[in-house]
């Protein structure tokens, strides 16, 4: 059913329709509507879950990584600093191979304090394990929560997920989402139902320790287990494209890429303004195209290099920055196209929620024309 | 000739426990009690680490195991799982003093004041022992550790004991205990009453650690009973926030625990410190005076 909904809303909605037993978070901006409207269908009886109002955001993950190894299907959301606050939980969550679904609400790290928008709080998370995905828009967003606990809890995969929407622009902004039924979901997710389990009927030992005789097979297992999640992210999009005719199993996505010269790659909401910019300059003649890369973990390699081949040129666009190098994005396609000759160049930008607009993107795909890269892009002169 | 069966507990033998290991001796008589029908959370720390070298475990019960500070956490999340599901095992949450008065106390505060069913057993053994010795906020005034070491300027931790029962009482909990595995029956009573009473129960155990305090490992026991005969460690319980129940003791100088140590051997050695020794002695008499210790013998 098509409603005109705030994205908090929606993505709150769909994993009311997952029917998670524990939901555990705490608040924080701009996370905060979706564990709102989570509380409130608890309290209305539209949720049938434990909803565990923990003390911080280490004891939120904490307390799902107690209730997913007992059984249930576990949520939890949250967004920059109460992701940092997560980061050894995060690493512990993957390794016990608990099926986890948190939604982030993407937002800037401190210092200096923002609430405003960039990646820098998923992206500095990109080793911890987790499956990432990231929307575009708030269909997106809520539709990638079903595949997410899909593919998360697929044996095969048997790890965590972030669902990465970006904070304010997506969660904080109404837009039509068509919303599928309960009875549509529960076709599409099956129940729960782990191979192992915290059991009083059959005692199993959950996170014991490794001596360096196993630590070394137990990440290869995850790393093996994050290279077939590609499969299983791919059949997952498929089937549900195939309910409800909206495709997702595709890891990256190219908009009027086919016959482009220069390619811009991007993550999340941007990607809108990326293809309005697009339109526009293919109207004035210049063949640009966009790669969407809709699931940064499994990173799609493979795809991003075969989606590249043909252009003469990449411009790769980094919400994030591992400071003292480069944007994570381009750092990874340029691995992804080594061998290549096509050049890749990158470009930090938007940076705790600055604007991006068409004439910056206008701005970038003339820059990569002319071969300048591999910088921050809009910094104020008169700051610097 | 058949060969004389073990006889093997819920926390079985063939753990890399140190040879009188007071905690090993805690986790044995806590399951016991405990039984089969139950769930353990177990924060990192000794415990945790010489009962599961992958792929071995001691624990014939569930067992999880995640971080350092987030054991309560963990058990809320169990809590509520086995709600939702139905389901009617126990929890039962195992962690040092470290992980207990310092790292995890937000983690442990939070959980309290939220009132979810579990037993949390706190083995105290008054020092980060896992990885070395250093000080916790249970480590007695006086001992020393590796980050609290006698010198030539100090006479080892600073402070005294930080009050953890009375913490948690003070966040409503409905039953509070401190016990010792020198009385193993009045443990065994105490672990029941918590895991039988609804809400959140904090049992503290002392556990001498021979390794960390500096004692031969047939002297466990014997040091575990010192410590209350002394009054430094007091073995009490309380209902919803009141004292009813304390054992007495015909009081002995304090000096005959802290003799038995290596912890407190300069207090003595290379000469006798009277002040240190007299504030040490003050600690036990307002333990007694505090919780009424002192059986009174009746006058010739």
């Amino acid at each position: 059913m098509m409603e005109i909904t705030e994205g908090s809303h929606a993505v709150a909605e769909a994993v009311r329709l997952c029917r998670p037993q524990v939901v555990s978070a705490y608040p924080i901006t701009p996370q905060t509507h979706i564990v709102e409207a989570l509380a409130e269908f608890v309290a209305n009886c539209q949720l049938d879950a434990e909803y565990i109002t923990v003390e911080n955001e280490l004891s939120a993950l904490s307390a799902c990584i107690g209730a997913s190894a007992a059984g249930s299907r576990t949520y939890s959301a949250t967004t920059s600093q109460g992701l940092a606050l997560m980061f050894e939980v995060c690493f512990n969550v993957a390794g016990m191979r608990l099926p986890i679904i948190m939604s982030i609400a993407n937002r800037a790290l401190g210092a200096p304090l923002s609430i405003w928008n960039d990646m820098q709080d998923s992206i500095s998370l990109r080793d911890a394990g987790w499956l990432q995905f990231y929307a575009e828009d708030n269909q997106e967003a809520t539709d990638l929560h079903f595949i997410a606990y899909k593919v998360a809890e697929d044996p095969a995969v048997q790890l965590p997920a972030f669902v990465c929407f970006d904070g304010f622009i997506l969660s904080h902004t109404y837009e039509p989402v068509d919303m599928i039924s309960q009875e549509d979901v529960d076709r599409f997710l099956p129940k729960f139902d782990p191979a192992e389990k915290l059991d009083a009927k059959d005692p199993i030992s959950f996170g014991m320790y490794a001596t360096p005789e196993y630590y070394l097979e137990f990440r290869y297992e995850m790393d093996q287990a994050q290279k077939r999640a590609k499969e299983v992210i791919a059949k997952a999009g498929k089937e549900f494209g195939a309910l409800f005719n909206r495709d997702y199993s595709a890891l990256v996505e190219g908009y009027r890429l086919d016959d482009a010269e220069t390619a811009i790659v991007a993550m999340g909401s941007v990607c809108g303004t990326v293809k309005d910019a697009i339109d526009e300059l293919r109207e004035a003649g210049k063949k640009v195209g966009l790669l969407k890369i809709r699931v940064f973990r499994p990173f799609p390699s493979e795809e991003i290099a075969q989606a590249l081949s043909k252009v003469k040129r990449v411009a790769v666009l980094d919400k994030n920055i591992s400071l003292g190098a480069k944007g994570a994005t381009v750092i990874e396609v340029r691995d992804a196209m080594y061998g290549s000759t096509i050049p890749v160049k990158g470009y930090v930008l938007g940076l705790g929620g600055r604007d991006i607009r068409k004439k910056d993107i206008r701005e970038i795909v003339s820059l990569c024309e002319k071969g300048i890269g591999d910088q921050f892009y809009g910094l104020r002169k008169e700051l610097i | 000739m058949a060969e004389k069966k073990k006889t093997c507990d819920l926390f079985d033998c063939g753990h890399r426990a140190c040879g009188g290991c007071g905690a090993a001796l805690a986790a044995r008589l806590v399951t016991q009690t405990a039984g089969t029908e139950t769930i353990v959370v177990n924060s990192t720390g000794c415990m945790e680490v010489f009962s599961t070298p992958y792929p071995e475990t001691a624990w014939k019960v569930p067992w999880i195991h995640s971080l350092f500070e987030n054991a309560s956490a963990v058990a809320s999340g169990v809590e509520a799982a086995l709600k939702k599901q139905g389901r009617k095992e126990k929890i039962l949450i195992m962690a040092g003093d470290g992980a207990t008065f310092d790292i995890g106390m937000i983690t442990i505060s939070g959980a309290f004041e939220r009132g979810h069913d579990f037993t949390y057993i706190c083995y105290d053994n008054e020092a980060y022992m896992n990885t070395g010795i250093q000080r916790s906020g249970a480590t007695p005034y006086d001992a020393s550790t590796t980050t609290s070491p006698a010198g030539t300027c100090s006479f080892g931790n600073k402070r005294p004991k930080k009050d953890m029962p009375a913490i948690l009482a003070a966040h409503g909990a409905p039953y509070v205990a401190t016990a010792s595995i020198a009385y193993p029956a009045d443990l065994r009573q105490k672990v029941e009453k918590a895991i039988n009473t609804p809400g959140p129960c904090y049992v503290q155990v002392h556990a001498p650690c021979c390794t960390g305090w500096g004692f031969e490992a047939d002297q466990t026991i014997a040091i575990a009973k010192l410590a209350i005969e002394t009054g430094l460690w007091v073995n009490f319980e309380m209902v919803d926030g009141t004292v009813t129940k304390v054992k007495k003791v015909v009081r002995k100088p304090v000096e005959e625990y802290l003799t038995t140590q290596k912890r407190f051997r300069h207090l003595f050695k290379p000469k006798r410190q009277d002040a240190e020794l007299a504030t040490i002695q003050a600690i036990a008499d307002r333990n007694a005076e505090k919780f009424a210790l002192d059986i009174k013998l009746k006058k010739e």
